[in-house]
Protein backbone atom coordinates (compact mmCIF):
# COMPACT_ATOMS: atom_id res chain seq x y z
CA UNK A 1 0.00 0.00 0.00
CA UNK A 2 1.23 3.33 -0.92
CA UNK A 3 0.62 6.51 0.96
CA UNK A 4 -0.27 9.43 -0.78
CA UNK A 5 -0.47 12.88 0.66
CA UNK A 6 -3.99 14.05 0.87
CA UNK A 7 -5.07 16.80 -1.19
CA UNK A 8 -7.78 19.35 0.47
CA UNK A 9 -5.82 21.95 2.84
CA UNK A 10 -7.68 22.17 6.04
CA UNK A 11 -9.85 24.94 6.12
CA UNK A 12 -8.39 28.76 7.05
CA UNK A 13 -4.58 27.56 7.03
CA UNK A 14 -3.76 28.72 4.02
CA UNK A 15 -2.31 26.95 0.97
CA UNK A 16 1.65 27.00 1.78
CA UNK A 17 3.14 23.62 1.33
CA UNK A 18 2.50 20.76 3.59
CA UNK A 19 5.66 19.75 5.58
CA UNK A 20 4.71 17.28 8.04
CA UNK A 21 1.62 15.43 7.43
CA UNK A 22 0.74 13.33 10.34
CA UNK A 23 -1.62 10.77 9.63
CA UNK A 24 -3.15 8.41 12.62
CA UNK A 25 -0.07 8.54 14.22
CA UNK A 26 0.22 6.67 17.69
CA UNK A 27 2.97 6.41 20.00
CA UNK A 28 3.62 3.92 23.03
CA UNK A 29 5.99 3.54 26.05
CA UNK A 30 5.88 -0.06 26.50
CA UNK A 31 1.86 -0.93 26.51
CA UNK A 32 1.14 2.68 27.39
CA UNK A 33 -0.63 4.63 24.81
CA UNK A 34 1.10 8.20 25.32
CA UNK A 35 -0.99 9.50 21.63
CA UNK A 36 -3.67 8.19 20.14
CA UNK A 37 -4.39 8.26 16.14
CA UNK A 38 -3.37 11.82 15.83
CA UNK A 39 -4.17 13.69 12.16
CA UNK A 40 -3.22 16.92 11.18
CA UNK A 41 -1.06 19.09 8.50
CA UNK A 42 2.41 21.63 9.45
CA UNK A 43 2.64 23.90 6.25
CA UNK A 44 5.63 25.73 5.42
CA UNK A 45 6.81 28.97 6.72
CA UNK A 46 4.31 29.10 9.52
CA UNK A 47 4.89 29.06 13.33
CA UNK A 48 2.91 26.06 14.72
CA UNK A 49 2.21 25.87 18.21
CA UNK A 50 1.25 22.68 20.07
CA UNK A 51 -0.49 22.91 23.52
CA UNK A 52 -2.21 21.12 25.84
CA UNK A 53 -2.29 19.94 29.15
CA UNK A 54 0.59 18.35 31.12
CA UNK A 55 1.07 14.79 30.28
CA UNK A 56 -1.19 14.91 26.81
CA UNK A 57 1.74 13.85 24.83
CA UNK A 58 2.54 17.06 23.22
CA UNK A 59 6.70 16.16 24.04
CA UNK A 60 5.79 12.63 22.37
CA UNK A 61 4.30 14.39 19.41
CA UNK A 62 6.72 16.96 18.73
CA UNK A 63 9.64 14.17 19.47
CA UNK A 64 8.08 12.23 16.92
CA UNK A 65 9.15 14.61 14.17
CA UNK A 66 12.51 14.43 14.24
CA UNK A 67 12.72 10.16 15.20
CA UNK A 68 13.67 11.36 18.82
CA UNK A 69 11.69 8.45 20.61
CA UNK A 70 13.53 6.37 18.82
CA UNK A 71 15.86 6.74 22.15
CA UNK A 72 13.50 5.73 24.32
CA UNK A 73 13.70 2.20 24.17
CA UNK A 74 10.38 1.49 25.24
CA UNK A 75 8.67 3.71 22.49
CA UNK A 76 7.11 2.26 19.53
CA UNK A 77 4.63 4.08 17.09
CA UNK A 78 1.69 2.76 14.63
CA UNK A 79 0.56 5.56 11.58
CA UNK A 80 2.48 7.72 9.90
CA UNK A 81 4.58 11.16 9.63
CA UNK A 82 4.91 12.20 5.89
CA UNK A 83 7.56 14.75 5.48
CA UNK A 84 7.42 16.54 2.26
CA UNK A 85 5.70 13.17 1.50
CA UNK A 86 7.66 11.13 2.65
CA UNK A 87 7.28 8.50 5.76
CA UNK A 88 9.60 8.98 8.52
CA UNK A 89 8.94 5.89 9.62
CA UNK A 90 9.21 3.90 6.82
CA UNK A 91 12.24 1.36 7.87
CA UNK A 92 15.06 2.19 4.89
CA UNK A 93 14.57 6.15 6.69
CA UNK A 94 18.02 7.69 8.61
CA UNK A 95 16.42 8.75 11.73
CA UNK A 96 20.48 10.57 11.79
CA UNK A 97 19.48 12.09 8.46
CA UNK A 98 16.03 13.15 9.62
CA UNK A 99 17.36 15.10 12.62
CA UNK A 100 19.78 16.90 9.85
CA UNK A 101 16.88 18.82 7.97
CA UNK A 102 14.55 18.37 11.39
CA UNK A 103 16.31 20.14 13.82
CA UNK A 104 15.64 20.94 17.98
CA UNK A 105 15.37 23.16 21.17
CA UNK A 106 15.40 21.52 24.21
CA UNK A 107 13.00 22.94 27.06
CA UNK A 108 16.30 23.57 29.08
CA UNK A 109 19.39 24.70 27.87
CA UNK A 110 21.25 22.05 26.31
CA UNK A 111 24.90 23.76 24.92
CA UNK A 112 27.78 21.52 25.06
CA UNK A 113 30.60 22.60 27.67
CA UNK A 114 32.70 23.44 24.85
CA UNK A 115 33.50 26.87 23.22
CA UNK A 116 30.48 28.77 22.19
CA UNK A 117 32.48 28.26 18.47
CA UNK A 118 32.10 24.62 18.91
CA UNK A 119 29.06 24.58 20.03
CA UNK A 120 27.69 25.66 16.90
CA UNK A 121 30.51 24.05 14.64
CA UNK A 122 29.77 20.83 15.65
CA UNK A 123 26.21 20.11 13.61
CA UNK A 124 28.13 21.44 10.65
CA UNK A 125 31.59 19.15 11.06
CA UNK A 126 29.61 15.81 11.74
CA UNK A 127 27.44 16.29 8.62
CA UNK A 128 30.61 16.88 6.49
CA UNK A 129 30.28 20.85 5.91
CA UNK A 130 33.56 21.93 3.67
CA UNK A 131 32.95 25.32 3.50
CA UNK A 132 34.32 28.12 4.95
CA UNK A 133 33.34 27.50 9.00
CA UNK A 134 33.90 30.85 10.56
CA UNK A 135 30.96 31.79 8.21
CA UNK A 136 28.75 29.55 9.04
CA UNK A 137 29.35 30.20 12.37
CA UNK A 138 29.09 33.30 12.42
CA UNK A 139 25.67 33.17 10.46
CA UNK A 140 24.26 30.85 12.58
CA UNK A 141 24.94 33.54 15.17
CA UNK A 142 23.70 36.38 13.88
CA UNK A 143 20.55 34.61 12.59
CA UNK A 144 19.66 33.67 16.59
CA UNK A 145 20.34 37.03 17.42
CA UNK A 146 23.12 36.27 19.47
CA UNK A 147 26.29 37.17 17.41
CA UNK A 148 26.54 40.64 18.63
CA UNK A 149 27.25 39.62 21.97
CA UNK A 150 29.42 36.29 21.74
CA UNK A 151 31.33 37.79 19.03
CA UNK A 152 34.38 38.28 21.18
CA UNK A 153 34.00 35.59 23.27
CA UNK A 154 33.90 33.04 20.50
CA UNK A 155 36.31 30.27 22.60
CA UNK A 156 34.88 31.00 26.19
CA UNK A 157 32.58 28.09 26.83
CA UNK A 158 28.74 28.41 25.93
CA UNK A 159 27.82 27.19 29.71
CA UNK A 160 29.31 30.54 30.76
CA UNK A 161 26.37 32.59 29.20
CA UNK A 162 23.11 33.65 30.82
CA UNK A 163 19.97 30.74 30.56
CA UNK A 164 18.71 32.91 27.63
CA UNK A 165 22.27 33.35 25.66
CA UNK A 166 22.50 29.46 25.93
CA UNK A 167 18.85 28.86 24.66
CA UNK A 168 19.59 31.64 21.42
CA UNK A 169 22.99 29.65 21.45
CA UNK A 170 21.34 26.40 21.05
CA UNK A 171 18.63 27.42 18.17
CA UNK A 172 22.17 28.93 16.24
CA UNK A 173 23.58 25.60 16.78
CA UNK A 174 20.13 23.86 15.24
CA UNK A 175 20.14 26.33 12.16
CA UNK A 176 24.20 25.67 11.63
CA UNK A 177 22.97 22.29 10.10
CA UNK A 178 20.94 24.34 7.86
CA UNK A 179 17.51 22.25 8.46
CA UNK A 180 14.25 22.76 6.96
CA UNK A 181 12.41 22.77 10.32
CA UNK A 182 13.02 23.30 13.86
CA UNK A 183 11.27 21.80 16.51
CA UNK A 184 11.09 23.69 19.77
CA UNK A 185 10.02 21.80 22.84
CA UNK A 186 9.03 24.41 25.19
CA UNK A 187 12.24 26.85 24.83
CA UNK A 188 11.16 29.23 27.20
CA UNK A 189 9.95 27.34 30.48
CA UNK A 190 13.36 27.80 31.95
CA UNK A 191 13.82 31.62 30.83
CA UNK A 192 12.38 35.11 32.35
CA UNK A 193 10.08 36.96 30.49
CA UNK A 194 12.76 39.64 28.71
CA UNK A 195 14.93 36.64 27.17
CA UNK A 196 11.31 34.85 26.54
CA UNK A 197 10.47 37.60 24.31
CA UNK A 198 13.44 38.01 22.59
CA UNK A 199 13.37 34.01 21.69
CA UNK A 200 9.50 35.16 20.66
CA UNK A 201 10.83 37.49 18.02
CA UNK A 202 13.31 35.65 16.70
CA UNK A 203 10.72 32.85 16.18
CA UNK A 204 9.29 35.75 13.80
CA UNK A 205 12.30 36.24 12.14
CA UNK A 206 13.20 32.55 11.60
CA UNK A 207 10.00 31.77 10.10
CA UNK A 208 11.05 33.62 6.94
CA UNK A 209 13.57 30.52 6.52
CA UNK A 210 12.42 27.86 8.16
CA UNK A 211 9.20 25.88 9.28
CA UNK A 212 8.61 25.67 13.12
CA UNK A 213 6.97 23.68 15.40
CA UNK A 214 6.57 24.39 19.01
CA UNK A 215 5.26 23.25 22.51
CA UNK A 216 4.62 25.61 25.01
CA UNK A 217 2.08 25.74 28.15
CA UNK A 218 2.25 29.26 28.16
CA UNK A 219 -1.28 30.40 26.30
CA UNK A 220 -0.05 34.08 25.64
CA UNK A 221 3.26 32.58 24.13
CA UNK A 222 1.09 30.90 21.65
CA UNK A 223 -1.19 33.55 21.00
CA UNK A 224 1.84 35.91 20.48
CA UNK A 225 4.11 33.91 18.13
CA UNK A 226 2.01 31.30 16.38
CA UNK A 227 0.29 31.86 13.31
CA UNK A 228 -1.09 28.00 13.71
CA UNK A 229 -2.50 26.05 17.15
CA UNK A 230 -2.92 22.53 17.88
CA UNK A 231 -4.78 22.00 20.75
CA UNK A 232 -4.30 18.42 22.75
CA UNK A 233 -6.19 16.72 25.34
CA UNK A 234 -5.97 13.00 26.90
CA UNK A 235 -8.76 10.88 27.34
CA UNK A 236 -9.40 8.91 30.73
CA UNK A 237 -7.11 6.05 29.02
CA UNK A 238 -4.18 9.35 29.54
CA UNK A 239 -3.62 8.81 25.79
CA UNK A 240 -3.34 12.00 24.00
CA UNK A 241 -5.87 13.49 21.07
CA UNK A 242 -6.02 16.14 19.22
CA UNK A 243 -8.86 18.25 19.80
CA UNK A 244 -9.13 21.05 17.19
CA UNK A 245 -6.20 22.86 15.29
CA UNK A 246 -7.21 25.98 13.69
CA UNK A 247 -5.61 29.40 13.22
CA UNK A 248 -4.10 30.84 16.40
CA UNK A 249 -6.75 33.91 16.21
CA UNK A 250 -9.31 31.63 15.73
CA UNK A 251 -8.70 28.88 18.37
CA UNK A 252 -7.84 31.75 20.84
CA UNK A 253 -11.31 33.76 19.73
CA UNK A 254 -13.91 31.53 18.60
CA UNK A 255 -12.49 27.74 19.33
CA UNK A 256 -15.26 25.36 17.85
CA UNK A 257 -15.11 22.48 21.09
CA UNK A 258 -15.94 23.53 24.32
CA UNK A 259 -12.39 21.60 25.43
CA UNK A 260 -10.49 24.04 23.65
CA UNK A 261 -12.38 26.66 25.39
CA UNK A 262 -12.29 26.02 28.66
CA UNK A 263 -8.11 25.32 28.45
CA UNK A 264 -7.65 28.69 26.95
CA UNK A 265 -9.50 30.33 29.36
CA UNK A 266 -7.84 28.72 32.36
CA UNK A 267 -11.17 26.51 33.31
CA UNK A 268 -9.12 23.51 33.17
CA UNK A 269 -5.05 22.02 32.91
CA UNK B 1 -2.71 52.29 72.17
CA UNK B 2 -2.77 49.00 73.06
CA UNK B 3 -2.69 48.46 76.73
CA UNK B 4 0.41 48.18 78.61
CA UNK B 5 -0.43 44.72 80.04
CA UNK B 6 -1.05 42.85 76.64
CA UNK B 7 2.74 41.80 75.57
CA UNK B 8 3.50 43.37 72.13
CA UNK B 9 3.73 41.16 69.12
CA UNK B 10 7.47 41.40 69.36
CA UNK B 11 7.62 39.90 72.63
CA UNK B 12 5.24 37.33 71.51
CA UNK B 13 7.67 35.96 68.39
CA UNK B 14 10.73 36.25 70.73
CA UNK B 15 8.91 34.08 73.11
CA UNK B 16 8.30 31.68 70.10
CA UNK B 17 11.71 32.05 68.72
CA UNK B 18 13.49 30.85 72.02
CA UNK B 19 15.14 27.71 72.18
CA UNK B 20 13.83 24.44 73.62
CA UNK B 21 16.39 24.14 75.64
CA UNK B 22 19.58 21.91 75.77
CA UNK B 23 20.11 19.74 73.37
CA UNK B 24 22.37 17.34 74.57
CA UNK B 25 21.93 14.45 71.62
CA UNK B 26 23.74 16.47 69.16
CA UNK B 27 26.51 16.69 71.55
CA UNK B 28 26.80 13.37 72.01
CA UNK B 29 26.86 12.49 68.51
CA UNK B 30 28.68 14.67 67.82
CA UNK B 31 31.79 13.87 70.14
CA UNK B 32 31.03 9.96 69.11
CA UNK B 33 31.54 10.85 65.89
CA UNK B 34 34.81 12.63 66.36
CA UNK B 35 36.10 10.16 68.91
CA UNK B 36 35.58 7.51 65.85
CA UNK B 37 37.37 9.87 63.34
CA UNK B 38 40.50 10.22 65.83
CA UNK B 39 40.50 6.65 66.56
CA UNK B 40 40.57 6.08 62.78
CA UNK B 41 43.27 8.53 62.26
CA UNK B 42 45.14 7.67 65.09
CA UNK B 43 45.87 3.76 64.74
CA UNK B 44 46.51 4.94 60.89
CA UNK B 45 49.12 7.08 62.63
CA UNK B 46 50.28 5.25 65.09
CA UNK B 47 51.35 2.09 62.03
CA UNK B 48 52.76 4.91 59.46
CA UNK B 49 55.51 6.25 62.20
CA UNK B 50 56.10 3.01 63.82
CA UNK B 51 57.00 2.11 60.40
CA UNK B 52 58.66 5.03 59.48
CA UNK B 53 61.05 4.72 63.11
CA UNK B 54 61.74 0.93 61.73
CA UNK B 55 62.51 2.12 58.35
CA UNK B 56 65.08 5.05 59.47
CA UNK B 57 68.20 3.10 59.51
CA UNK B 58 68.01 1.40 56.12
CA UNK B 59 66.78 5.19 55.11
CA UNK B 60 69.16 7.45 56.52
CA UNK B 61 72.55 5.03 56.04
CA UNK B 62 71.79 3.98 52.55
CA UNK B 63 68.86 5.23 50.72
CA UNK B 64 70.45 4.81 47.20
CA UNK B 65 71.88 1.79 47.89
CA UNK B 66 69.03 0.27 48.94
CA UNK B 67 66.71 1.61 46.16
CA UNK B 68 69.03 -0.01 43.23
CA UNK B 69 70.25 -3.14 44.73
CA UNK B 70 68.76 -6.51 43.94
CA UNK B 71 67.72 -8.67 46.38
CA UNK B 72 69.59 -10.76 48.74
CA UNK B 73 69.61 -13.22 51.69
CA UNK B 74 72.21 -10.61 52.91
CA UNK B 75 70.89 -7.68 54.58
CA UNK B 76 73.75 -5.40 54.14
CA UNK B 77 73.33 -6.10 50.75
CA UNK B 78 69.96 -6.24 49.65
CA UNK B 79 67.72 -3.56 47.81
CA UNK B 80 64.35 -3.21 46.10
CA UNK B 81 65.04 -2.02 42.67
CA UNK B 82 64.31 -5.56 41.10
CA UNK B 83 60.64 -4.67 42.85
CA UNK B 84 60.32 -1.10 41.57
CA UNK B 85 60.94 -2.18 38.00
CA UNK B 86 58.55 -5.38 38.48
CA UNK B 87 55.69 -3.28 40.43
CA UNK B 88 56.45 -0.54 37.35
CA UNK B 89 55.89 -3.21 34.35
CA UNK B 90 53.35 -4.53 36.06
CA UNK B 91 51.12 -1.59 36.82
CA UNK B 92 52.06 -0.63 32.51
CA UNK B 93 50.96 -3.75 31.74
CA UNK B 94 47.72 -3.67 33.59
CA UNK B 95 47.18 -0.19 32.53
CA UNK B 96 47.30 -0.70 28.40
CA UNK B 97 45.44 -4.03 29.23
CA UNK B 98 42.72 -3.23 31.71
CA UNK B 99 41.60 -0.07 30.60
CA UNK B 100 41.09 -0.02 27.22
CA UNK B 101 39.30 -3.00 27.31
CA UNK B 102 37.52 -1.71 30.96
CA UNK B 103 36.43 1.62 29.08
CA UNK B 104 35.38 0.05 26.10
CA UNK B 105 33.06 -2.36 27.99
CA UNK B 106 31.92 0.58 30.29
CA UNK B 107 30.91 2.42 27.08
CA UNK B 108 29.45 -0.58 25.79
CA UNK B 109 27.30 -1.13 28.59
CA UNK B 110 25.92 2.43 28.61
CA UNK B 111 25.57 3.56 25.86
CA UNK B 112 24.86 1.10 23.17
CA UNK B 113 23.83 -1.72 24.82
CA UNK B 114 19.52 -1.91 25.21
CA UNK B 115 18.13 -3.10 28.74
CA UNK B 116 17.66 -6.83 28.17
CA UNK B 117 17.73 -9.13 31.37
CA UNK B 118 21.13 -10.34 30.12
CA UNK B 119 22.68 -7.06 30.41
CA UNK B 120 21.25 -6.55 33.62
CA UNK B 121 22.59 -10.11 34.52
CA UNK B 122 25.88 -8.77 33.35
CA UNK B 123 26.08 -5.33 35.35
CA UNK B 124 25.74 -7.36 38.79
CA UNK B 125 27.51 -9.53 38.24
CA UNK B 126 30.17 -7.56 37.14
CA UNK B 127 29.86 -5.65 40.85
CA UNK B 128 30.09 -9.26 42.04
CA UNK B 129 33.05 -9.51 40.48
CA UNK B 130 34.98 -6.35 42.14
CA UNK B 131 33.98 -8.07 45.31
CA UNK B 132 35.83 -11.22 45.11
CA UNK B 133 38.96 -11.50 47.14
CA UNK B 134 42.62 -11.27 44.90
CA UNK B 135 43.27 -14.61 46.21
CA UNK B 136 40.80 -16.61 43.84
CA UNK B 137 41.96 -14.28 40.82
CA UNK B 138 45.52 -15.33 41.34
CA UNK B 139 44.17 -19.06 41.85
CA UNK B 140 42.23 -18.13 38.53
CA UNK B 141 45.71 -16.86 36.79
CA UNK B 142 47.43 -19.79 38.32
CA UNK B 143 45.07 -22.47 36.52
CA UNK B 144 44.74 -20.59 33.14
CA UNK B 145 48.18 -18.79 32.91
CA UNK B 146 50.56 -21.23 34.35
CA UNK B 147 49.21 -24.34 33.98
CA UNK B 148 46.87 -24.54 31.46
CA UNK B 149 48.11 -21.94 29.07
CA UNK B 150 51.61 -23.41 29.86
CA UNK B 151 53.05 -19.74 29.98
CA UNK B 152 55.43 -20.55 33.23
CA UNK B 153 55.61 -17.97 36.46
CA UNK B 154 56.59 -14.68 34.14
CA UNK B 155 55.88 -11.16 34.86
CA UNK B 156 53.27 -11.32 32.10
CA UNK B 157 51.47 -13.94 33.63
CA UNK B 158 51.38 -11.52 36.92
CA UNK B 159 50.49 -8.76 34.77
CA UNK B 160 47.42 -10.89 33.28
CA UNK B 161 46.27 -11.85 36.45
CA UNK B 162 46.35 -7.95 38.21
CA UNK B 163 44.64 -7.17 34.86
CA UNK B 164 41.53 -9.51 35.45
CA UNK B 165 41.66 -8.49 39.13
CA UNK B 166 41.05 -4.21 38.15
CA UNK B 167 39.39 -5.03 35.22
CA UNK B 168 35.83 -4.97 36.97
CA UNK B 169 36.71 -1.60 39.00
CA UNK B 170 37.53 -0.05 35.74
CA UNK B 171 34.10 -0.95 34.14
CA UNK B 172 32.11 -0.07 37.45
CA UNK B 173 33.83 3.41 37.82
CA UNK B 174 33.37 4.42 33.88
CA UNK B 175 29.90 2.92 33.80
CA UNK B 176 29.52 6.16 36.84
CA UNK B 177 31.46 8.93 35.03
CA UNK B 178 29.29 8.03 31.78
CA UNK B 179 26.52 7.88 33.82
CA UNK B 180 27.10 11.60 35.58
CA UNK B 181 26.59 12.72 31.95
CA UNK B 182 23.45 14.50 31.25
CA UNK B 183 20.93 12.66 29.13
CA UNK B 184 20.15 16.05 27.49
CA UNK B 185 23.57 16.05 26.12
CA UNK B 186 23.14 13.08 23.90
CA UNK B 187 20.18 14.35 22.91
CA UNK B 188 21.75 17.97 21.94
CA UNK B 189 24.06 15.87 19.96
CA UNK B 190 21.84 13.62 18.17
CA UNK B 191 19.37 16.26 17.48
CA UNK B 192 21.84 17.97 15.10
CA UNK B 193 22.26 14.60 13.30
CA UNK B 194 24.94 13.25 14.90
CA UNK B 195 25.29 9.14 14.96
CA UNK B 196 25.53 7.72 17.94
CA UNK B 197 29.35 7.21 17.85
CA UNK B 198 30.13 11.01 16.59
CA UNK B 199 27.83 11.29 20.21
CA UNK B 200 29.98 9.33 21.76
CA UNK B 201 33.50 10.08 20.90
CA UNK B 202 33.00 13.73 20.51
CA UNK B 203 30.86 14.30 23.54
CA UNK B 204 30.00 11.39 26.25
CA UNK B 205 33.44 10.24 26.72
CA UNK B 206 35.52 13.29 26.64
CA UNK B 207 33.09 15.23 29.42
CA UNK B 208 33.53 11.92 31.51
CA UNK B 209 37.06 11.75 30.99
CA UNK B 210 38.20 13.04 34.35
CA UNK B 211 36.00 10.76 36.35
CA UNK B 212 37.04 7.49 34.28
CA UNK B 213 40.64 8.77 34.33
CA UNK B 214 40.31 9.12 38.81
CA UNK B 215 38.79 5.93 38.53
CA UNK B 216 41.50 4.21 36.73
CA UNK B 217 44.18 5.54 38.46
CA UNK B 218 42.65 4.58 42.11
CA UNK B 219 42.26 0.88 40.40
CA UNK B 220 46.20 1.43 39.45
CA UNK B 221 46.97 2.12 42.83
CA UNK B 222 45.11 -1.10 43.53
CA UNK B 223 47.00 -3.15 41.60
CA UNK B 224 50.80 -1.48 43.04
CA UNK B 225 49.81 -3.03 46.19
CA UNK B 226 48.36 -6.06 45.39
CA UNK B 227 50.12 -9.32 47.25
CA UNK B 228 48.44 -12.34 47.40
CA UNK B 229 47.65 -12.83 43.39
CA UNK B 230 51.28 -12.00 42.56
CA UNK B 231 51.85 -15.03 45.41
CA UNK B 232 49.87 -17.30 43.58
CA UNK B 233 51.19 -17.06 40.35
CA UNK B 234 54.61 -17.23 41.20
CA UNK B 235 56.53 -13.66 41.92
CA UNK B 236 59.37 -14.93 43.14
CA UNK B 237 60.11 -14.54 46.96
CA UNK B 238 64.35 -15.27 47.30
CA UNK B 239 66.70 -14.00 44.96
CA UNK B 240 67.02 -14.16 40.97
CA UNK B 241 68.74 -12.39 38.44
CA UNK B 242 67.80 -11.33 35.00
CA UNK B 243 69.72 -9.97 32.24
CA UNK B 244 68.60 -7.82 29.31
CA UNK B 245 66.33 -6.06 27.71
CA UNK B 246 62.03 -5.62 28.17
CA UNK B 247 61.48 -8.70 26.24
CA UNK B 248 63.52 -10.81 28.81
CA UNK B 249 62.26 -8.56 31.80
CA UNK B 250 58.51 -9.59 30.45
CA UNK B 251 59.29 -13.33 30.23
CA UNK B 252 61.66 -13.70 32.86
CA UNK B 253 60.56 -14.46 37.01
CA UNK B 254 59.87 -11.60 38.68
CA UNK B 255 58.83 -9.73 41.87
CA UNK B 256 57.02 -6.49 43.32
CA UNK B 257 57.03 -4.33 45.77
CA UNK B 258 54.12 -6.01 47.90
CA UNK B 259 55.91 -9.51 47.27
CA UNK B 260 59.08 -8.06 48.82
CA UNK B 261 57.33 -6.99 52.02
CA UNK B 262 55.55 -10.25 52.38
CA UNK B 263 59.06 -12.37 51.94
CA UNK B 264 61.29 -9.95 54.11
CA UNK B 265 59.03 -9.60 56.93
CA UNK B 266 59.14 -13.75 57.12
CA UNK B 267 63.21 -13.76 57.69
CA UNK B 268 64.62 -14.42 60.90
CA UNK B 269 67.07 -11.63 60.48
CA UNK B 270 66.40 -8.83 62.77
CA UNK B 271 67.98 -6.56 60.23
CA UNK B 272 65.42 -7.40 57.83
CA UNK B 273 62.83 -5.98 59.77
CA UNK B 274 64.11 -1.90 58.44
CA UNK B 275 64.48 -3.33 55.51
CA UNK B 276 61.35 -4.59 55.25
CA UNK B 277 59.46 -1.36 57.03
CA UNK B 278 61.98 0.56 54.18
CA UNK B 279 60.15 -1.38 51.02
CA UNK B 280 56.51 -0.07 53.22
CA UNK B 281 57.91 3.23 53.06
CA UNK B 282 58.36 3.01 49.51
CA UNK B 283 54.87 1.72 48.62
CA UNK B 284 52.98 3.66 50.76
CA UNK B 285 54.95 6.89 49.17
CA UNK B 286 53.89 5.86 45.50
CA UNK B 287 50.18 4.91 46.42
CA UNK B 288 49.88 7.97 48.06
CA UNK B 289 51.68 9.58 45.33
CA UNK B 290 49.14 8.18 42.86
CA UNK B 291 45.60 8.49 44.79
CA UNK B 292 46.88 12.79 45.41
CA UNK B 293 47.04 12.67 41.47
CA UNK B 294 43.80 11.35 41.10
CA UNK B 295 42.78 13.80 43.68
CA UNK B 296 44.33 16.30 42.23
CA UNK B 297 42.81 15.65 38.60
CA UNK B 298 39.39 15.03 39.99
CA UNK B 299 39.32 18.29 41.97
CA UNK B 300 40.72 20.32 38.39
CA UNK B 301 38.52 18.99 36.03
CA UNK B 302 35.26 17.97 38.13
CA UNK B 303 32.35 19.13 36.07
CA UNK B 304 29.18 20.48 37.49
CA UNK B 305 25.82 20.05 34.85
Amino acid sequence: MTIEAREAPLPGLGDAEIVFDVQAFSAYYGAFRALKEITFQIREHQITAIIGPSGCGKSTLLRGFNRMNDLVQSAHSEGHILYHGVDLYAPQVDPVEVRRRIGMVFQKPNPFPKSIYDNVAFGPRVAGYKGDMDERVEQSLRRAAIWDEVKDKLTTPGTALSGGQQQRLCIARAIAVEPDVILMDEPCSALDPVATLRIEELMHELKQNYTIVIVTHNMQQAARASDVTAFLTMGDDRAGYLVEMDTTDKIFTRPEHRLTEDYITGRFG
Amino acid sequence: MSAASSPSTADLVALRLRSGGFDWQSYVLHGAMLLAMLLALGILLVLLADVAVKALPVLTQRPLDFLTSDLSSRPARAGIAQGLVGSLLLVLFVAFLALPIGVGAAVYLEEYARDTPITRFVRTNIRNLAGVPAIVYGLLGLAVFVTLLGLGEILVVGGLTLAILVLPIVVITTSEALRAVPASIREAALGVGATRWETVRNHVVPYAAPGILTGTILSLARAFGETAPLLMVGAVAGTFSVHGGLIEQLTGPYTALPTIVFNWAGQPQDEFRSLTAATIVVLVAVILLVNGTAILLRNRYDRRW
